[in-house]
């Protein structure tokens, strides 16, 4: 048979979605930034809200965003996305409005705007990609680097005793009244992909409803960052990461839904 | 119909805004400004117009709900006294560049760090002179009344929005904190069918995306931006405005704004009690400065004397344009002070006419 004859409208089984501009990637070839665009913006297309939907990007890797992303977009300065779509959604409160930040954005430099505008219960959806790094201005330690870590700015691995913890923001953050959702997932395998979609059709759901904030985190390599091939990147999160930023949901319709002491420990 | 109502300045400010329909406010509280959030919380303009107020977490997070709400093309506003806009610079330089209309009020206090809550002008350079990083520049409206606190509000967004710029008003603590009599006009409604061709109102098929961003890597884009910017800023100049007192004949000329320029006002009328002939300019726009009109007085008069609570910044700017033409002294009170008519008459004598 020729392949020709396979390709018809009737055995399209995936499509690329419509809501990505033709602008080429500016990450990393191996880098989970591209899935995360993705997935957000078919989420965006399925429910037809692209219309009503306004996007947030941060400083660092995906401060582009708005390149890739076919919606009206602002782009904040670093840190200060929540505050962004606070404003913006305050003054259109029923359109969807969400922020895309990295670890170093919203866990170190942006943390008060973090908190505040979850304790608030804005009705705004955080996408939070945590690979443990800052990738754009290099290969510095993010308020995530795991202990041991190396980075340019941890040559010799992150030392708890002067350098401080790792930051578990999304733990922290759903301790808090005003978020409604809140969830670790990944996007580095297929099954995971399928995962953080559904999580994402979740996330606007709540939205939607108004009730408070949802909050994605997507825990993603960072092979440039890592120094290391995107495939033993991916080993070395799933190895790595996972144990510590254990994927799953943690608080759903206002509940929390796992005992977070037990990873607190 | 018109209303005439006793008032804080602080409080004007926040009725006013009220009253010419602005969609949204954001801040923190800070003295001696905080009067402004208080009035705005106790009056529910929720209720009365629809307006959204809102208490940030830091003066950081309001100017950044400021720069995103500002985005969506409604008419938003922040306030705040110098040590919180010396926190807001980072989000006003982004708005600057993002060419975003908005409302900025600094009701400044004595610096620099902590300082003192008492009235200064000591943040001039910063409101004039851009303030954040990068080239850019605000437009500067300093009132010198309560009921120039009311008016300027709606000035201050008129000319926002003409140029697609942030416009600071530039009080202080004596204009924030006194009572006097001001006349509002009747409620506006909110504005229902703004420009909404830049902002970000969602995306329809029929258009290219809206972006809103300071961003452009590519220094040639940058550089372009630049150049457009400062084209910007200099057609502002068509919208300078000040006042001036006693200047048709006057032999020596006062320059000063705001709550200084109150203090002039009377030091002239004494000073023309004793048959010197002074005058005085007011700019009620700091940015654009009044420089042709400082520049053509400076042809009639012998000596200007710049008077600020401060130690000595809007001088620069007076010398500028007068350009060496003829002496320009100065006479400022800095670090919360405020001098009185007495001092400025002293000074006069002393700096003004000594030298004569």
């Amino acid at each position: 048979m020729d392949i020709n004859e396979i390709i018809k409208p009737e055995n399209l089984v995936f499509k690329r979605t419509e809501l990505m501009t033709d602008k080429t990637l500016s990450y990393c070839p191996g880098c989970g930034h591209g899935t995360a665009h993705h997935l957000i913006m078919e989420v965006v297309e399925e429910l037809g809200i692209q219309a009503d939907t306004i996007g947030v990007a941060p400083v660092g890797c995906s401060v582009l965003a708005y390149e890739f992303m076919d919606i009206d977009m602002t782009q904040a300065a670093h840190g200060r996305a929540p505050a962004v779509a606070t404003g913006i959604k305050r003054l259109w409160p029923d359109k969807y409005v969400f922020t895309y930040q990295g670890d170093g954005d919203l866990a170190a430099i942006g943390t008060a705007e973090t908190i505040h505008a979850c304790n608030r219960g804005e009705n705004i959806i955080i996408f939070f990609v945590n690979n443990g790094i800052y990738g754009m201005t290099g290969g510095q330690m993010a308020p995530t680097t795991l202990e041991g870590m190396r980075s340019s700015t941890s040559p010799y691995g992150r030392d708890l005793a002067s350098m401080g913890h790792p930051i578990k923001m999304t733990e922290l953050i759903a301790q808090l009244p005003g978020t409604v959702y809140v969830t670790r997932q990944a996007v580095h395998k297929a099954a995971n992909v399928r995962k953080t979609k559904k999580a994402i059709h979740k996330a606007f759901e709540v939205a939607k409803e108004k009730k408070g904030l949802a909050f994605v985190e997507i825990v993603s390599n960072c092979n440039s960052g890592w120094k290391m091939t995107p495939v033993d990147s991916n080993i070395w999160m799933e190895e790595n990461m996972f144990p510590f930023y254990p994927l799953g949901d943690i608080k759903v319709d206002g509940k929390i839904v796992k005992d977070l002491m037990s990873d607190l420990m | 119909m018109s209303e005439i109502r006793l008032m804080k300045g602080n409080e004007a400010i926040a009725e006013a805004a009220i009253r010419a329909g602005v969609d949204g406010y954001f801040g923190y509280p800070i003295t001696p400004q905080s009067e402004i959030l208080e009035y705005l919380m106790m009056e529910r303009p929720e209720e009365r117009t629809g307006m959204v107020v809102l208490q940030a977490e830091s003066e950081i997070a309001a100017i950044n709900m400021v720069y995103g709400a500002a985005g969506t093309g409604k008419k938003v506003m922040t306030s705040s006294s110098s040590p919180g806009i010396s926190l807001k610079l980072e989000g006003i330089s982004y708005i600057a560049g993002a060419e975003l209309p908005c409302l900025i009020v600094n009701v400044v206090r004595g610096g620099p760090g902590l300082g003192t809550i008492q009235p200064s002008q000591a943040d001039y350079f910063q409101a004039t002179k851009g303030g954040g990083h990068g080239d850019y520049n605000l437009i500067v409206l300093a009132p010198a009344s309560v009921q120039e606190m009311a008016d300027f509000v709606e000035l201050g967004f008129e000319l926002a929005f003409k140029y697609r710029n942030p416009c600071m008003i530039l009080s202080d603590g004596l204009i924030g904190q006194m009572m006097e009599k001001v006349e509002f006009h009747e409620q506006k409604e909110r504005t229902k069918d703004f420009d909404q061709s830049w902002a970000t109102t969602g995306k329809t098929k029929d258009r290219e995306r809206n972006i809103i961003t300071s961003l452009n890597l590519d220094p040639e884009l940058q550089y372009e931006h630049n150049l457009k910017l400062q084209e910007k800023y200099k057609r502002m100049k068509e919208d300078v405005m000040f006042e001036t007192f006693n200047t048709e004949d006057a032999e020596f000329l006062l320059v000063a704004y705001g709550s200084s320029a109150r203090i002039c006002q009377k030091a002239v009328d004494v000073a023309r009690s004793r048959g010197q002939k002074l005058g005085l300019l007011r700019p009620q726009t700091l940015f654009p400065f009044p420089e042709e009109a400082i520049a053509k007085l400076s042809k009639r008069v012998k000596g200007i004397l710049a008077v600020e609570l401060s130690a000595g910044q809007m001088v620069d700017d007076v010398k500028l344009a007068v350009n060496g033409r003829i002496p320009v002294h100065h006479f400022g009170t800095p670090g919360g002070k405020i001098h009185s008519p007495d001092d400025v008459l002293k000074a006069i004598d002393e700096k003004l006419l000594g030298g004569f």
